[in-house]
This record gives C-alpha cells, structure tokens and sequence, in this order.
C-alpha cells in the first residue's frame, strides 16, 4: 500500500522546552518525522517553542513556528496554514495533550484536520485511567486488584479478598491526597484505614495491591495499518516497581523471562495496541510481574512514541520515528526498508547479540531542598547509555558515561563514603533506593552481604544482582596480580571484557591510567568494534554504527573513499547547565563537515539524541566519553582532527589530556582553552586590553578565600573553577557565610581552586556570542540578560538585540571581542559574559567554545554558527563562507527559561548564580514587550491580563516598584501586598489590600494562592541572604498551584511592558521563522 | 566466602580456555566446557532468538547440529519441564558467549546441568558474534567440538570435522523418530495422524488446542497403516537434516495425496513439496531465529516468524502455488496444492520459541478436515 495522496500538508506538534519526563529524545523523534515526511514530498508544518532543537532548523521543515504551544496559538496556524492532518504522537504528552484539546475544542472539525498516528478516541482510552482499565479488561489483562470501602469491616474483607500484602490506602476526596499510606500488616492496615476515612470528605477508602517490588518490563511496539506488528525492542528494568522507568536502570533485551512468558506478553502488547485502537504508529506497553508467581499486570501504554522508544532506536538501530512518521502517511511495515541491512525490510524484530544499559543522570545537588529518594515521580534529568557484548561491560560502561566522576561500578577509589556507613544505614540505602542507590549496593556486597539479603532489601532481580556480585569481587581477582608489571595477559582481557576501564585497573593494581594503557599496547589487548546491525549478524550491516568491546575480533572497518575524517565529540548524559544546546552544536558541526566533504566520526553517550541518530554522521560510535574510548576509536578511523568545542564541557575538560595523546585537537588550542581558564593570565589580558573586571582573586587554599574577600569587599561572587552551570556559585554577602561555602566547595571542586569576584549589584548581564577563523571575527549577537547580574546567564531571559545598550557601549563590545579573540587564538566560537554598569563594561568570563545560547543565537539571525565554526576549524575561512557582517535584526528575540520546580516540592525557586533550568523557549516579535509577553507563555508563565497580584519586594526595591504598581493599577489590577510593602506604596498614593505575613496571621498569601484569590505574584529577596522561610513557603506553594512568580524587578517590568502592549491592543502575530529569516534578507 | 572461591573457579576456566571448536575450515574457536564433557562431531548452525534456548534445545530439528546462540547472556532463566519441546535432546551441542545461573520462579535446573542430565557437550566463551559472521560469509560448516579432558591437537580436531559425514544426504528423521506410535490427546473433532519426523511438542499441543484428537506414528510408518486409522487429516513434522534422504516418506505422502487432507511444517513441507515434483535445495547458511518476516501472497499479510532450516524448495512445478515468501531473501515460506487438499509453511506456526502471529494456520487444516467430510 502506498503512501496517501489526499493529504498534501502535515502539522507536526514538538514538545516545546525540555522539561524533567521530556528531553531531548522528542527532538530525535521530530527531526526524524520531518525528514521523513519531507522526503515522502509532504509539506511539513512545525510548531515548537525550543529554539534549541535541531527539528526547527528552518531546513528542517517547511514552515517553523518557533511559538507557544497552546491551543490558541495552534488554532491561529491551523486557521493560517490549513493543514490536511496533525501528527501529534511524535512530540511527547504535549503534543497528544493539545492534540486532544483542539480535538474537545472541535477545532479540528472545523477546520477539516484529521488526526493521523493515533486518533482522539485512542488516545482517550488511553490517557484516561478508568477508560483504559475498561479496556484492559475486556481484553482479559489483568490489573491490580482493587475495591473502596466506608467502614473499617469493609476495608477488612476487600483486604482478605486481595489476600496479599502490602496494600495502598488511597483516600476519597482529601486536599492534596493527605492520610494515605502503604500498610504491610494488619495492624498497620487498620491504622490508616482509620485514619484515611476519618480524612476523607466521603468517608471512603480505597484499598489496592501494591506492586512494589515486581519486575517491571516495557515493550516498544510498531504497528502498521494492516495490523502487521512487531516489537521493536525489549526492556528490563533493573529497578522493581515502584522507582519510575525514567529514574530506574534498564536493560535490553529482557533477560530474565522464559519464551514463554516472553511470548505471552508479547501477544498481550499486540492486543494492547488493538484494543487501544493505534492504528499505526510506536507505542509503549509496561508491565509489571510478580517475581515470584509470574503474575503479570498491566501498568500503561503510551500512544505515541516515548524516551523508551528513543532509547530502543538507540539500543536495535530501528528508527522508530522515523518508521512510525512512514506507517501515518499509509506505509506498511513490509514496503520500508531496514536502513541498517539496505536489503531487509522493517518488518521484522530486531534481534541483539549485545547488552543494553540505561542509566539515569540526576541532579538533586542543584535542589538540596528535595527529596533525593527515587519513587513514582519521575526526577532524573538526563540518561546515558552504553553497549556492551556482555551484561558486565554493558553496565560498567554505562555507569562510566554518566560523568559522576566513576569509571565504572566503583574501583576508582571513590567509595569510601559509600563503604563507611553503618549495618543500619547501609540497609536503609537499600530499602530506600535514592540516586546513588548503586555504589551503596556495591559497598553491601563488599562487606559480604549475600545475594539473598540484599534481594530481601531491594528486590533487584537474582540474576543483575549476580553479575553485581561478580564485579564486587573480581576486583580482588585484578588486586591478586600485585602490579601491572607482573599481571597475566589473560586476566588483564578478562578484565577488560568485564569493562574495567584502565582507570579502574590503573587504581586497583596502583599505577597510572597510562602504564594499564601500555601493558594492553604491549599485548595488543585493544578493543574490537561491533556493529549495531539489528540482526545479531544475520545480514551485512551497511549503517556504520559502532560500540566497542573486547570480543577477539569485531565487525570489519568500513574505511572512507579518500575523505579527511574528522571526530566530533558529543555532551555525554544531559543534566542541568549541559543539555540539548550542546548536541544542537554537535549536529550543526556534523551537518556542515559532510557537505563540505568530510567524513564525521561521532562519538556520544546520549540515546536522547539527534547526534546519535545513525543518520546525522558518517560514523557513529556509542561510547563512553573518556579518554581510553575516544583514543581508540580515534586510532581505528585514523582521523585528522578532533573536535571538542562543541560539546559542552565534558569534551572541552579532556582537550588537554587528547592532545597530549597525540590527537589533533583542531579549533581552539588546548592551550589556549587553559589560558582562558587561567584566572593571572586572564587578568592581566582584560587589563592589557583595557576592560575592567570585577575586583577578584583566587584561593588556592581555603583559608585564603576570606582575606581575599575581605581586600576586595562583600557582596562577592564565588565558585569552583572548571565548572559549568554555575555548580557551586553562589553571591555571598557577609564573612560568617563565606566561611560555611569555603568547606562545602572544596568537596565539590575536587581539589580545584575557589574564584573569588566582586559582586556588580543591579548590572545589566550580556551574553555575547562571536565566531572567529582566526582573521574575521564576526558577532553572532549580543543577548541582553532581562534578570540583573546575580542569576545564572543561563537562567535568565535574554533579549536580542539588545534594547538598553548605547551605540557607544556596543562598539566598545566589538572591539573587545576583536582583541580577545586574538590574544586567545579563536578559531571557531567563543562566549563573553559582560557585565555593563552606567556605561561601563567588566568582564565577566571568556568560554572559548560553543555556549548554551548558539542554537537561539543561530535561530534569530538565521545563520549556523556551529555549522560556520566547524568548518573554520578545518581551514575555512569566514570570508571564503560568505559570514562576515553581524546580522541586523528587523525584530525582536527573547529567550526564556524553563524551570523543574515542580518535580522538586518544597525547593526554592528563587533564581540564584547557580543553574536551575532544565530548557529553553524562543519567541520573535517585532514589539519587543510582546516578544517577552510571548516568552512568558511558552515557558508556561500563566501571567494574567485582569485581576490580583500580590506585590512583596525586598527594601532596595520598594523605589521601583512604584511606578510598577501605578501601571498595574492603570490596568486594572488590584494590588495585595503585606505591610512594609503595602506602606510604601499607600504612601506614593496607590490603592492596595494589606495582608499579615504568612507568620503573623490570616489572611495571608498562602490563603490567597490556595483560594486562586492572586492571579500573579511579584516577590524579590535580598540576593544570597538566608532565604526567608515564609517567602520560600510562598513561592513554592504558587509553583504548586500553578500562579507565575516573578522574581527580579526587572523581569517584572518587561512582563509588565508585555501585558500594556498586549491591552493596547497589540495582537500576537505568528509568523515562520522562514518568513522572520526572509525579513533578514529583505532588510524589512 | 563460598561464592568467592566458586566464582574464581569459574574464572580461571574462563581464562585456561582449554575446550575448543574447530571447523572444517580451519578456524578454531576457544573457550570453556560446561555441558557433558564428551568431544563430537556436527555442523554448526546460528539461531538469533533472543529467548527460548530450552525450545531449541529440545527440537529434534537440531539433530547432527551444535546451536551457536547470538544472543549475549543464556541461562539465566534456567530450565524447566513444562518448556520441552521433545522427550530429549537431539542436537549435536551448545555454543555460546556467557552462561548465567537461573534466576526464574519457574526454572528447576540450571542450564550446565540440563545439559550433562542429556549428556550433550556445550562450550561457552565463545565469540559468538565472530563465528556466526563467519557462518553468514562462509555458509554452515561442520565442525569438531573438544569438551573432554584429553588432550587433543586443534589440527586433528580440524581433520575430524572435515572427515565428517556431515547432514547431506543423511536421515536423521528416522533416528529422532518415536519407534512406537502413541495417542498425544485422545478425543476430539477431528483425528490426525502426525508423521513423527522429529516433531515439536507445540505442534502437537496446538492441533490439540484446536480440538484435535492426535496420534502420532513413526516416520516409517506406511501410508496404508495410516489409511487403515480413518483419521480425518495427516499432519507431516518438522524435522532435522536433509529431506532427499527420506524417500520413504515422500513415497508415502505421494500415496495419501487427495485422500485426506494433509498440512506439513517445515521438513514436512519440503517432504510434501518433494512429494509433489518440486526440487529442495540447501540454503547457505539457513534461517534460524525468532524475527523473519513472512508474507502471505494470498492474503498479503505479514506475520513475524519462527525459522529453523537449511534447505528450502525451489522450482514449484504446476500444481503447487507459492503460498508464503520470506520477506528477507525472497525464499519459499508456504505452498498448496491447487486442486487437492494440501498445504504447508516452511516456517514454524508452532513458535517455541518465537512469536505466536502464526498460530491461526491450524485453523485452515481444520477447515479443511471439514471441507473434507
């Protein structure tokens, strides 16, 4: 069956910032759909509102709508562009979301859009829980057993009926599901039940099995419209139930279930999706089993295509999205090709001769208000994955490229924490898993604890625990050969196909990463590079796409007809500060090198990735990003050059350590990436070249740090160097504080040194972004920082171009960028952060890489930085390329930030030098206070045009918040505010409802948010003071119920602007961002 | 620790790799011994399942063959009775990449043990990766496994795999056969006779399932003391090594042609095919796993498939038509005769191991007992 021909133009819906449970991996799936769409001779409409995204590349699809993704907005493109059908299953749950919401809204009747990939009753069964357990049953699955009870005698015959501990009490109708519980025995049970109907409204219970401790499985199915089904990929989670699939480690394919039971689920995920009624498309089944009888439940199914289905393309090289996006246009399995063989068709199921391992990235150092223990809420922010030709390898490899700082499951010398704790503490880590639930499982088996007793407490399967078991003891086996030196050759390949890095070999055996590297030189103890070639190697594979291990031999190298190979190292796991930005850059680089005639070798650890899609390179390799991995696959391509500026830090942090290996680091020097570093050197430059800094110094021993302070005056500004995302930074203002941060830093910075700065109060923050080939230097743009110096550049909005700089200012920024740029040998990107106060410009910091800004950068002025960059770093020259002017925007783009606070209950949200957000958000007008106004609802900040707003600022800010609050008035809006605040405006003469303080009394704010009394809260703090236990009780308590706070007094004003510009009538305008890059090109 | 000491036990055997595969090619493969410890002869075949080794193990189909199993960590699900798909084993060996000990509520034994209760040698340690591609490039070899305590040159164990007989030509039907014919279920809609050729327990217990009474007779038996049990239909099994080997049984289908309905798999589709003028060839290097595509040309449905064997059909001659094709390499999957009451797949309906999406053929043989009454 052909592809249809009554559809001509396809909305796809993207899934707009990242956010913790929706990463990068829906940018994978949509770049997938737009090609392939494309391709197919589709007109391909996108609305995203991430400008970080390789998806809305304007090459990418036909009309980029880099805009809010809201019902109302996609009605005004719907109405505008009148598309034949919406794809909404590639951009994750917003898009099947707004899916639904245009289907309720019955704007897609309207407006005759059909829904292809799933259609709204689908989707309904579902997403609604009491629709989908009638499903599920008229299928035969089974579900947990349930029943609700009103009296104590009924709670007790649904227990005996269910007839298994534990059970969850969930009671009816309570505020904020308060009274519940897990009950392990009678007793316990009766407690809560008492307590749960006595907090329930209707007096009602229920009482369900609890499935914690079960194995938990997920099947990634494909199904085409003839009903024709496989099953992509397999999962195992390594964590039972109970700790959420994005938090647990898993593993592919499923390991421990017979054929049987792996048929028999098999045959139920294909009944799924029918009853469901996928017509076509991927979509998720869960599972969960009772280890101990096989009792199998079904958990949910997702309709669409999920980060299980991103890292199952990863882990079997089967294109999920791209198929998926194939079978909604009519293919049928069987008429696609598989693009790893080139002979086979799709229609198949992948088989692997290889181990699959995910493991979670967490960032709970940033929230230390939160809860690190794992549970059903979803909390980590990235994931790596690795392959291995053994569960072993697989599982070391993967915890080596999460970039913790481990080269493996533990022998690096880090786990003495892990292994000093108490029986008790020990045995309560592992009752109560949190992030670093791994290295604990490993100090219990250490001290002996057998399999058993460590099942008992964390119900991880026998078999993994084994294979834990195995690792924790090997370790003595490596020590038994007392020294390099002296070690066999066969133990140290055993060794090394168990995944031991050298480092871990290196600690054990105490010697250098380098003697470990020179003993396998010696006997040629390299690893060999398979295929990931879906067919366990039935068939040829002709997708080069690699992993290493250390079988003898390996897959045959498929060398290059003539073509210069450069490497492109990738970002590693996303995390806060390190994200989407950075594989953004990494694509850019590999997109402009092919064309130019280059092969690109890319090597990455993320499965969420555009980077690690078999498509963007030449070459993929799946590897760790460590030194040992890179060198050798560097070695086995024999490539010219290697490329780290583009990666974020991680690869930026072993430039050193690869050139002095003898890999040619092209771009920037290594040397000169340290120079930058160099705070003395660095001094002396800004002074040579005539910028001011901020007063600093460096501490090299704590101690130092509070005489420094003291000579250059408080506030300071102080941090680790060789961070990013500002880890550890904080604004402090008194010597009782900096001495508390002096002994948490240094555990932090690893040794490192603490940068000491002058805190620039109330500065405005740039962010400038150029590119250099070593002759030409061109500004990408100038962003201005919305929020005051003091919240992390990543944080903060940004505007471009800037709208309170003068002339004289900008020039003076041109030069400076000019005469870094040469001091430091730019070739390639570089990032300046500036502070500017009443005209004067310090410098803040120099990057010499591709900063989190690029892909914005790029998007507004409609050229590719990254892309011009990478070429520049291979001998082009920027006039040879055709950029040598900075590009004149004819409007206006913001940057937003996204923030997690929502997955982080209790935390702050205070914007602090250290990064917070976890994404971005775009949006371009011609108006810049509508271009803000825009930002704020992409990013999800409800801000009201009618109603109250509750005003609370610390004192410096009492002056400027006076005409703030005139303007609201002037609007409409009634102002709340407590007593300093409401005294200081009732005496410039403004109207407003005074409240107590939430300590002092009621009505306070808290009662106001939870009766949705405010609407928008406008609230600053005193920067790096102790923060207020009633003004984080109420900013956390807003975030909760969903009211926008705004936190800076400039933020406010630009909101502000936004809201007067919007009642004046402005109308939000949509417009491509090819027609905005028209209007570069027009000069209009 | 005891754990410790086992567990370096294994270790060093993991490092001694004193047990070898040698092929008649010359290559010679080292790792670790943990089935029985007695040396054999056979030829090596890949399978690409990722689940099932017990499944494969137990069928017959595998007899004169060492199994290479791709898929990266076996055992780990143990064995069990209820997951035999014969009363024994009939493979030649076992050849894999790691060995895991059992972690399943179902499982009663471990796999090293499994396999020295059916006296079979297995080795694992294996690059398994490295010997299937050489199997891909090089087609099914045979080989000589070295498992025991003797000391053995590769080069002889070369020589013996080269001086080997190999499958051609040979019947294994009638060594894996039962000698006795037996009742499998008792009473139902229909009777069929099964042609024991080294039939799979599922197929047995899906004619079963579609409400069939079925007895099962030895591959030798003559067409006429099938004739003389009335069943309503025959059923020709699966079975191991070279279908030109096994005149009798084409002879005998020949002679039941028209007379009642028959339905084959997998050898006994080569055997109907043979039966009915078509010619078998043998594969390069033969389909074996869980994943293969097959297209029904009748109805164009695509189901995924379980797959074991080396030869295929080629060169229909009239009366049949070409039913099922492999969506891989184009190869015959399925014929029927035009105008008599036959049909067969090379593929396996049955799974076991594999996915069920075929398990509805069953239904046309029903069909076609009743279209026959």
């Amino acid at each position: 069956m052909p592809k249809r021909t009554d559809i001509h133009k396809i909305l796809l819906i993207g899934s707009g910032p990242i956010v913790i449970g929706q990463g990068c991996e829906f940018d994978y799936s949509g770049v997938q759909a737009c090609k392939a769409l494309k391709s197919d001779g589709y007109e391909v409409i996108l609305v995203n509102s991430n400008p970080a995204t390789v998806m809305t590349d304007p090459e990418m699809a036909d009309r980029t709508y880099i805009e809010p993704l809201t019902v109302n907005v996609l009605q005004e493109i719907i109405r505008k562009d009148r598309p034949d059908a919406i794809l909404p299953t590639l951009g994750g749950q917003t898009a099947l979301n707004l899916a639904m919401e245009l289907e309720d809204r019955n704007i897609l009747q309207r407006y005759q859009v059909e829904l292809i990939g799933a259609d709204a009753q689908a989707i309904r069964r579902a997403e609604d829980r009491l629709l989908f357990k009638e499903t599920m049953q008229k299928i035969g699955l089974d579900l947990p057993q349930s029943g609700s009870a009103h009296s104590e005698s009924e709670a007790i015959t649904i227990a005996q009926s269910i007839g298994c501990w534990p059970l969850i009490i969930r009671p009816g109708f309570t505020l904020g599901g308060t009274g519940g519980g897990i009950a392990h025995h009678q007793e316990e049970f009766l407690t809560i039940v008492r307590r749960g109907l006595e907090a329930s409204l209707n007096h009602e219970v229920l009482i369900e099995e609890s499935l914690l401790g079960w194995k938990e499985f997920e099947m990634e199915v494909m199904r085409d419209k003839k009903g024709s089904s496989v099953i992509v990929c397999s999962i195992e989670n390594l964590d039972p139930m109970g700790i959420h699939t994005g938090d647990s480690i898993t593993i592919a394919p499923i390991q421990t279930l017979t054929d049987r039971e792996y048929q028999a689920m098999r045959d139920d995920s294909l009944k799924v999706l029918a009853a469901i009624g996928v017509e076509t498309g991927g979509a998720n089944v869960q599972w969960a089993v009772n280890p101990e009888t096989g009792r199998r439940i079904i958990i949910e199914m997702n309709p669409r295509v999920s980060r299980s289905s991103a890292l199952a393309s990863k882990a079997t090289g089967f294109p999920i999205a791209k198929i998926a996006a194939k079978l909604a246009v009519g293919y049928t399995l069987d008429e696609l090709r598989n693009d790893i063989t080139g002979s086979t068709p799709s229609c198949f199921e992948p088989a692997l001769d290889y181990v699959v391992t995910k493991v979670p990235r967490f960032t709970f150092e940033k929230f230390s208000a939160a809860d690190p223990h794992l549970g059903t809420q979803m909390k980590s922010v990235g994931e790596a994955m690795a392959i291995g030709r053994n569960l072993k390898e697989s599982l070391q490899k993967a915890l080596r490229s999460l970039e913790i700082g481990r080269s493996g499951f533990g022998a690096d010398g880090k786990d003495e924490k892990y292994e000093a704790v108490s029986d008790e503490e020990l045995e309560e880590k592992l009752l109560a898993p949190d992030s670093e639930r791994f290295f604990f499982l490993r100090a219990a088996l250490k001290r002996g604890w057998t399999i058993e007793k460590i099942y008992g407490l964390t119900k991880i399967d026998r078999f993994f625990l084994r294979h834990l078991a195995e690792l924790a003891s090997y370790e003595e086996e490596i020590r038994s050969a007392k020294s390099i030196l002296s070690i066999d050759a066969c133990l140290l390949r055993q060794a090394k196909s168990f995944g031991y890095s050298d480092k871990q070999i290196a600690f054990l055996l105490h010697a250098s990463e380098s003697e470990v590297f020179d003993k396998r030189k010696e006997w040629k103890i390299f690893p060999s590079f398979c295929s990931v070639d879906t067919c366990a190697g039935e068939f040829e594979a002709i997708t080069p796409y690699y992993y290493s291990c250390y079988a003898e031999h390996g897959d045959p190298f498929h060398p290059h007809d003539n073509k210069k190979s450069i490497m492109i190292l990738g970002g590693g796991p996303n995390r806060i500060g390190q994200g989407i930005e950075f594989d953004y850059c990494c694509c850019h680089a590999a997109f402009a090198l092919r064309k130019a005639g280059y092969e690109v070798v890319m090597v990455n650890s993320n499965p969420e990735t555009v980077s690690t899609d078999y498509d963007t390179s030449d070459k993929l390799y799946f590897e760790p990003l460590t030194l040992e991995n890179i060198r050798h696959i560097y070695e086995r391509e024999q490539c010219s050059g290697v490329i780290v500026q583009f990666g974020g830090q991680t690869p930026l942090n072993l430039a050193q350590e690869l050139k002095k290996t003898g890999m040619n680091v092209i771009g920037t020097s290594p040397d000169d990436i340290d120079l930058a570093e160099d705070r003395e050197f660095f001094k002396q430059l800004s002074s040579e070249i005539g910028i001011l800094q901020p007063d600093n110094g460096i501490a090299h021993r704590p101690q130092d740090a509070l005489e420094i302070a003291r000579k250059i005056g408080y506030p300071v500004l102080v941090r680790p160097s060789f961070v990013l995302g500002g880890r550890g930074m904080v604004i402090v203002h008194h010597e009782s504080n900096l001495e508390k941060y002096v002994e948490e830093a240094s555990s932090i910075a690893d040794g490192k040194t603490i940068l000491i700065d002058r805190f620039l109060e109330n500065a405005i923050e740039l962010d400038v972004d150029c590119i250099s080939d070593g002759e030409t230097t061109v500004i990408g743009a100038v962003l201005e920082h919305v929020e005051p110096t003091g919240c992390h550049s990543g944080d903060s909005a940004s505007i471009t171009p800037p709208q309170n700089l003068s002339g004289g200012v900008l020039e003076k920024i041109r030069k400076y960028a000019r005469d870094f740029v040469a001091a430091l040998h730019v070739n390639g990107l570089m990032n300046m952060q500036l502070a500017v106060k009443d005209e004067d410009i310090y410098m803040i910091e120099i990057n010499p890489r591709a900063s989190r800004t690029i892909p914005f950068v790029s998007k507004a002025i409609g050229v590719s930085l990254p892309g011009l960059a990478a070429l520049c770093m291979v001998g082009k020259k920027l006039k040879q390329l055709g950029f040598t002017q900075e590009v004149d925007l004819p409007y206006i783009a913001v940057k937003e930030a996204v923030f997690p606070f929502i997955k982080f209950p209790g935390t702050d949200i205070l914007l602090t030098p250290e990064m917070k957000s976890t994404g971005e958000v775009m949006s371009i007008d011609t108006d810049a206070g509508i271009a803000y106004l825009k930002s704020q609802i992409s990013a999800g900040n409800k801000l009201p045009e009618s109603g109250n707003i509750f005003l609370s600022v610390k004192d410096q800010d009492k002056e400027r918040l006076i005409p703030i609050a005139q303007k609201l008035l002037k609007l409409g809006f009634s102002l709340f505010a407590t007593r300093g605040t409401s005294t200081v405006l009732y005496n410039a003469g403004i109207k407003c409802h005074a409240i107590f303080r939430i300590s002092r009394g009621r009505p306070n704010i808290l009662d106001l948010i939870h009766d949705r009394t405010v609407q928008w809260i406008i609230n600053t703090s005193e920067s790096g003071a102790e923060a207020m236990t009633d003004e984080v009780l109420m900013r956390s308590n807003a975030i909760a119920a969903g009211i926008p706070v705004t936190t800076t007094i400039p933020g406010a004003e630009a909101a502000l602007n936004g809201i007067q510009d919007r009642m004046k009538g402005n109308r939000f305008r949509f417009s491509s961002l090819q027609e905005y890059h028209r209007k570069i090109m027009t000069g209009k | 620790m005891k754990e410790h000491t086992d567990m370096n036990d294994l270790w060093i055997k993991q490092r001694e790799r004193k047990a070898f595969l040698a092929l008649a090619d010359g290559t010679v493969f080292h790792g670790y011994s943990f089935g029985a410890p007695e040396d054999c002869t056979g030829e090596v075949v890949f399978n690409t399942g990722m689940t099932g080794y017990q499944e494969i193990l137990s069928d017959p189909s595998y007899a004169g063959q060492f199994v290479v199993l791709t898929t990266a960590e076996v055992g780990n699900y143990g064995c069990c009775p209820e997951d035999m798909e014969s009363r024994s084993l009939f493979l030649n060996g076992l050849i894999i990449q790691e060995l895991n000990p059992a972690s399943n509520y179902r499982s009663k034994e471990d796999l090293p043990d499994f396999l020295k209760r059916f006296r079979k040698p297995a080795i694992a340690g294996i690059d398994t990766r490295e010997l299937t591609m050489l199997l891909r490039n090089k087609g099914s070899q045979k080989a000589y496994l070295h498992v025991s305590d003797q000391d053995m040159k590769e080069q002889d164990a070369v020589e013996k795999a080269k001086a080997w007989e190999g499958l051609d030509g040979k019947d294994y039907a009638s060594l894996v056969s039962v000698k006795q014919p037996y009742q499998w279920n008792e009473s139902g809609k229909y009777h069929v006779v099964v042609y024991d050729f080294g039939v799979k327990y599922n197929i047995l217990r899906q004619l079963a399932e579609h409400g069939i009474h079925v007895s099962v007779v030895p591959a030798e038996t003559p067409s006429g003391e099938i004739l003389s049990l009335h069943p309503d239909g025959v059923f020709l099994s699966n079975g191991p090594a070279d279908p030109s080997a096994v005149g009798y049984a084409v002879e005998n289908i020949r002679s039941l042609l028209g007379k009642l309905p028959i339905m084959g798999i997998c050898l006994g589709h080569q055997l109907l095919g043979l039966a009915c003028g078509a010619k078998c060839t043998r594969l390069k290097f033969g389909h074996h796993g869980c994943n293969h595509p097959v297209r029904n040309r009748l109805t164009r449905e695509v189901v995924i498939s379980s797959q074991n064997h080396n030869y295929a059909l080629s060169k229909l001659p009239e009366c049949l038509e070409l039913t099922h094709i492999n969506l891989n390499d184009g190869s015959c999957e399925g014929i029927r005769h035009k105008t008599l009451p036959a049909f067969s797949v090379q593929y396996h309906p049955e799974a076991a191991p594999g996915p069920h999406d075929a398990h509805k053929l069953f239904d046309i043989f029903t069909q076609m007992m009743e279209q026959n009454q």
